[in-house]
Parts: C-alpha cells; sequence; structure tokens
C-alpha cells in the first residue's frame, strides 16, 4: 500500500477504496452493470479494477437488478464480501425486494444465525439535466429500513474511508453517491496508509457558533460556500456532515445544536418524510430548549425532477436557497 | 418376478432414508395442520402434503455442504435437507428455542449450518440469492452447488427469470427446481401461463429444461442428480420442473373451492409416499409392516417436537430488539 501521501478526487477515492479492499481480502468481490474494463462503470468508478483483479471478482452483469443484488446477497451468506453497483439510485426501484425484504431482514428473520456482508454503490442527485428518472434523492426510503446502513460521503477523503468502512461493515450498507462529486475535479490530500472512517461518526466540515447546518452529501459542499458567504457578513455558521444517515451520530449534532442553539438541515432528497424531518424531531424531542428559533428544513420541492436546468434549478437547494434558510433561523437576531 | 432390492437402483439405506423422510414431511405437516387448526400456531401455514417427493427427491441428491432456497410452502424442503423437527415446531411456535428465536416462523426457517439459506415469504426471491451462492462456490472454488425450490406461479416473476439469465451466462452450478403443483394462490395455470410445460422456458436462456414426475421419489432424484453432476462438473444450470400437487389448500383453512373435487381425488391416487412404498415392497426393501412402523417412529418424532415447543419458553420481549444488525 502506498505510503505516499495521495491526493484523490471524490471518484478516485472510490476507486482507490475498491482496489484496496479487493487487495487486502480475497473475498471482496464486485459486481454491476458495465463496470468492468475497458468501460470502467458509467461513472467511471471502477476503472482499472477488472484489468487488475480479473473478471472474476469484478463482473459485469446483464441490466437485471434483481439478480444483481441477489446475487450479492447470496455470496454475502455464503462466505464473500460483495459490492454490488446499482447504476443509479432511481433504478433501486427494480431491487428493492432483495434490499428491503432479504437482505435487510434476514440476519433478523433467522434469528441472528448470519451476518450479511454486502454494499450496495449507487449514486443519485440532480444537476445535469438527467430529469426524474434518473436524478433523484432516495436516501429516506433506505433509512426507513431497520437492518440497513446508509452512508453519503461528501468528500473524496470521506469517500475513500467510508467505503472501506462499508466494505468491512457485517451489514448490509447502501452506499449513495453523487453524480456531481463524481465528476468534481476537485481532489485533496487523504491521509496515509489504511484511511478507514468509522460508520456512525459524523464530521464537523466547519466550526461555527451562531447556527448549525446539518447537510449531506453534494449539499455539504453548497453549505460550506454559503458559510464562507455569510462568514464575510459576520456571521458564523458550523456545518455539520452526519456521513452516515444510519447509524446517526445524534450526540454531534445535538452537541452542535446546544452550542448555536440555531440549526438548518439540508438535503437534496424530497422534503417531505424526508432525512430533515428525521433530524428536525431528533433536536425538537431533545433539545427543544437549546432552541432560538424552529429548525428549518431546505431540501428538495415535493415535485419530480424536471429535465430543463431553469426547471431542475428550481426543485433542488442552491446556494440562495440554502442562504435564505439560514437567514431565517437567525432572524430573531 | 423375484424381489431385487438392487433393481431400484440405489443401496437400501438410501431408499429407506429416502422413505423415512417423506413421512417425516407427511407427518411433521399434518400434525401441523392439527395444530394450526386448534389455534395453537399463530400465523398462517402452507402444507407441503402431496409434494413430499419434490422435497425428498431433489435432497437425495445433494451433499451436506450443498444449499437450498426454499419457498412459503417450505416444511418438506427444509426437513429434507436435514432440518430439525423439534426446532421447525419450535418456531411455528414462535418460541425462544425455534430455529430463528421466533422471529421468522413458518415462512422464515433457516438453517444455515445445513445449507438452508431460507424459506421466504416473497414469490420468486430464492432464485437470485441460490445463484449467489453458486457463484460463491466458483469463487472459493468449493464443489458446492445450490438448488433453488419455487413453484409453478413464481416461475412468472422477473425473478425468475433474471435469475436464469444470469447463472445461464455465467454457467453457475444451479439447479432451479420447480415445485409445479397447477395453482398459483387459486389460480390454475392456464389462467397465469400459456405454456404447457415450466421447463420449455428454460430454452430461452440456454438452460436445459427437464420435466419429472413430481409424485415419483426415484424419478426427481435421478433427474436432480445428473443435474447437480452437471453443475458441479461446470455444465451450468439446469431447470427442473417436477409436475405435483398439494393435496390440501393454499393456506391451512382454504377449501380449495377453485380446485374440482374429482382432480383432487385423482391426484390423490398417485401419493407420493404410497407409490414409493409400492416401489420398495415390489423390490423387497420394505414391507407394510415395516413401513407402518416407519410412520409410528416419526409420528412419535413429531410429538416428542410438539413437547419440545410447548415446553419451550416465549422469547423475552426485549429480544426484539436483538439482531437487527450485527
Amino acid at each position: 500500500m502506498s505510503a505516499e501521501p495521495r491526493s484523490l478526487t471524490y471518484r478516485e477515492g472510490l476507486n482507490a477504496a475498491m482496489a484496496e479492499e479487493l487487495r487486502r481480502d480475497e473475498t471482496v468481490l464486485l459486481l454491476g452493470e458495465d463496470i468492468a474494463d475497458p468501460f470502467g462503470g458509467s461513472y467511471k468508478t471502477t476503472r482499472g479494477l477488472s484489468d487488475e483483479f480479473g473478471a472474476e471478482r469484478v463482473r459485469n452483469t446483464p441490466i437485471s437488478e434483481e439478480a444483481i443484488v441477489g446475487a450479492a446477497l447470496g455470496c454475502a451468506l455464503t462466505g464473500l464480501r460483495p459490492v454490488a453497483e446499482v447504476m443509479y439510485v432511481d433504478f433501486m426501484t427494480l431491487c428493492m425486494d432483495m434490499v428491503v425484504n432479504q437482505a435487510a431482514q434476514i440476519r433478523y428473520m433467522s434469528g441472528g444465525q448470519v451476518r450479511v456482508p454486502m454494499v450496495v454503490r449507487t449514486q443519485g442527485g440532480a444537476g445535469r439535466s438527467s430529469a426524474a428518472q434518473h436524478a433523484k434523492s432516495l436516501e429516506a426510503w433506505f433509512c426507513h429500513v431497520p437492518g440497513l446502513k446508509v452512508v453519503m460521503p461528501s468528500t473524496p477523503r470521506d469517500a475513500l474511508g467510508l467505503l472501506k468502512a462499508s466494505i468491512r461493515d457485517d451489514n448490509p450498507v447502501i452506499f449513495l453517491e453523487h453524480k456531481l462529486l463524481l465528476l468534481d475535479p476537485y481532489a485533496e490530500t487523504v491521509p496515509d496508509g489504511d484511511h478507514v472512517v468509522p460508520l456512525g461518526v459524523a464530521d464537523v466540515k466547519r466550526m461555527g457558533t451562531d447556527v448549525t447546518v446539518i447537510a449531506t452529501s453534494r449539499m455539504v459542499r453548497l453549505a460550506l460556500a454559503v458559510a464562507d458567504e455569510l462568514a464575510e457578513s459576520g456571521v458564523s455558521v458550523e456545518v455539520v456532515d452526519p456521513r452516515t444517515l444510519v447509524p446517526l451520530d445524534e450526540e454531534a449534532i445535538l452537541a452542535s445544536v446546544r452550542k448555536t442553539n440555531r440549526a438548518v438541515v439540508v438535503h437534496e432528497g424530497f422534503e417531505r418524510n424526508g432525512f430533515g424531518a428525521e433530524v428536525a424531531a431528533l433536536i425538537g424531542n431533545r433539545a427543544f430548549d437549546d432552541l432560538d428559533a424552529p429548525v428549518e428544513r431546505v431540501a428538495g420541492a415535493n415535485a419530480p425532477i424536471p429535465f430543463s436546468p431553469v426547471l431542475e434549478n428550481a426543485v433542488i437547494p442552491n446556494e440562495a436557497r440554502i442562504r435564505a434558510g439560514i437567514e431565517k433561523v437567525l432572524g430573531g437576531l | 418376478m423375484r424381489p431385487d432390492p438392487a433393481s431400484l437402483g440405489l443401496p437400501p439405506a438410501d431408499l429407506l432414508h429416502m422413505h423415512r423422510k417423506m413421512w417425516a414431511i407427511r407427518a411433521f405437516e399434518e400434525r401441523a395442520i392439527e395444530l394450526f387448526t386448534a389455534g395453537e400456531l399463530p400465523g398462517f401455514l402452507h402444507s407441503q402434503i402431496g409434494q413430499e417427493a419434490t422435497c425428498v427427491g431433489t435432497c437425495a441428491a445433494l451433499d451436506p455442504e450443498d444449499w437450498i432456497t426454499s419457498t412459503h410452502r417450505g416444511h418438506g424442503d427444509i426437513i429434507a435437507k436435514g432440518g430439525r423437527l423439534d426446532r421447525m415446531m419450535a418456531e411455528l411456535y414462535g418460541r425462544e428455542t425455534g430455529y430463528c428465536r421466533g422471529k421468522g416462523g413458518s415462512m422464515h426457517l433457516f438453517d444455515f449450518g445445513l445449507g438452508i439459506l431460507g424459506a421466504n415469504g416473497i414469490v420468486g426471491a430464492g432464485l437470485p440469492i441460490a445463484v449467489g451462492a453458486a457463484l460463491s462456490a466458483r469463487l472459493r472454488g468449493t464443489a458446492q452447488v445450490s438448488v433453488s425450490f419455487f413453484g409453478d406461479g413464481a416461475s412468472n416473476e422477473g425473478a425468475f427469470h433474471e435469475a436464469l439469465n444470469l447463472a445461464s451466462t455465467w454457467q453457475l452450478p444451479v439447479v432451479f427446481v420447480c415445485q409445479n403443483n397447477e395453482y398459483a394462490e387459486s389460480t390454475p395455470r392456464r389462467v397465469q401461463q400459456a405454456i404447457a410445460d415450466i421447463a420449455t422456458r428454460g430454452a430461452a436462456y440456454g438452460v436445459p429444461g427437464v420435466v419429472v414426475d413430481g409424485m415419483d421419489v426415484l424419478a426427481v432424484r435421478e433427474v436432480v442428480s445428473a443435474a447437480v453432476e452437471r453443475g458441479r462438473d461446470g455444465g451450468g444450470p439446469t431447470l427442473v420442473e417436477a409436475k405435483t400437487y398439494r393435496f390440501y389448500g393454499h393456506y391451512v383453512g382454504d377449501p380449495g373451492v377453485y380446485r374440482p373435487s374429482e382432480e383432487v381425488e385423482a391426484w390423490k391416487q398417485r401419493d407420493p409416499i404410497r407409490l414409493f412404498e409400492a416401489r420398495l415392497a415390489e423390490a423387497g426393501v420394505l414391507g407394510r409392516e415395516e413401513a407402518d412402523q416407519v410412520e409410528a417412529e416419526v409420528r412419535q418424532e413429531v410429538d416428542d417436537a410438539v413437547e419440545f415447543a410447548r415446553a419451550s419458553p416465549e422469547p423475552d420481549p426485549a429480544s426484539a430488539f436483538e439482531d437487527v444488525y450485527a
């Protein structure tokens, strides 16, 4: 393993995580549509891996989501650590039985007889005019199901460390990437050696004192940009990235809110019954007396994702909407 | 003609084992029906009575390390693969000593140690899982084979088609065993699919399809053995269609008004246990008295299983929150 500091993009972080785990653990395998070389995945996340590890361990599959995830589950039940790729989170609709009725519950239904070490990687999010069937953010669906872990990295470093932790986890993990982050040339230095980020630990991406923004995935980047902007006018924003939605680092969120007394939850998924509602309930139940304003949600509109860039921008949180949300909870200052 | 024990092509010990397993299934199911009807078992129950030859013939072709996936109507498959009657019965009672500590029940019986990757409450769900297990055997370099049991109804699910295609594409050691009992719940096959034999669907995926008399345990064993051997030798998957019949309704309590009584009676004339016993008697392997003795012994085992279940503790309510995650 390389001991030199590496500078990686989000996509390279994911690629490195898979390469490193394939190298260290012979029970790891990848399977999915178009993931093998020379194509290397529709977002090129798996590029080079079948060349290095062979077509047996990095397997192209038919367009057959239920069989992909079902086969991954069969592998997980019999001694392997599969990483399945489902090309778009919207296509998870095609394998929900395997995810929800099977993988999530087999350990429980069998009275704890078995572990289910598998990862389903997929990517979601809008911003490319991919329209309603290729751009949703469906994390809330998976958070709703007991037995699943749900991971959403926002940075290259976290993409690397969280994917490695997910592959090593003994539970089914839904690993949600964002398509704009996959295409983002932004690179950052990642720590030397075996960089693993434990599941269930939030990260304060920016310290602040006036308001807490709890943001996920690409919304972390936007929230940080807004925080920079507001700093110029003397507002100090703390940005907390839960990184894993299940298990959720509730204490990190509560600690931040108890300090700032104001909270905004920002996510790209539909607002109604979304992740933000869960966080708002958490804060309301356990930090009510610390709040100086109601918790605000800035989330995807309750509408399908439209095609036109103008329309798309209208339904997805952007910097202006995040800023407006922050200003709203700061209104009493 | 002089009886010839060798005429059935298997060692007598194997034949007697199969006979006993068939009776174990029959006795377990009859008792479960009785207990359910008396209100002693929660949930609902799907009986495999009538289909015993498909369960036992298939599992007789497997090694202990091989896997099966089963269905909502799976007690027989699980008994045939070696499932313990006491732990199964305790699970039907929802007790702490059950296979799943009361969390699974009739439709979710597992014994991973015996290669039982689960009965399954979702029609067709076991097929892709069996494909994954076979892939695992390939990658880990073992000789294991997986069998997926499913019904005629499941052959209309996407999971069936996706699983056959993937297993065939990768030439994996899977045997897909269709227990075609001619009814998907209440719906006869002629109004759910326009084909005579489900086995013909294999051709669409390059998978050999074989029709077998699902009331003839020896025929099932022979066909599945050949499929298992093919799989182990790298020849890929096989689709076996065992034509069988359930002697009772879809679930216990279903009067089965959708099936003509003459049809039910005709199938009952081909009771797989009686057919096998006739063959065993003819070959001089097992006489009537000995067969009755076997029946009495397994009924006693089932009684013991019921006593075990009744004497077992209810699960601690706190355990409802255990094993959600590893």
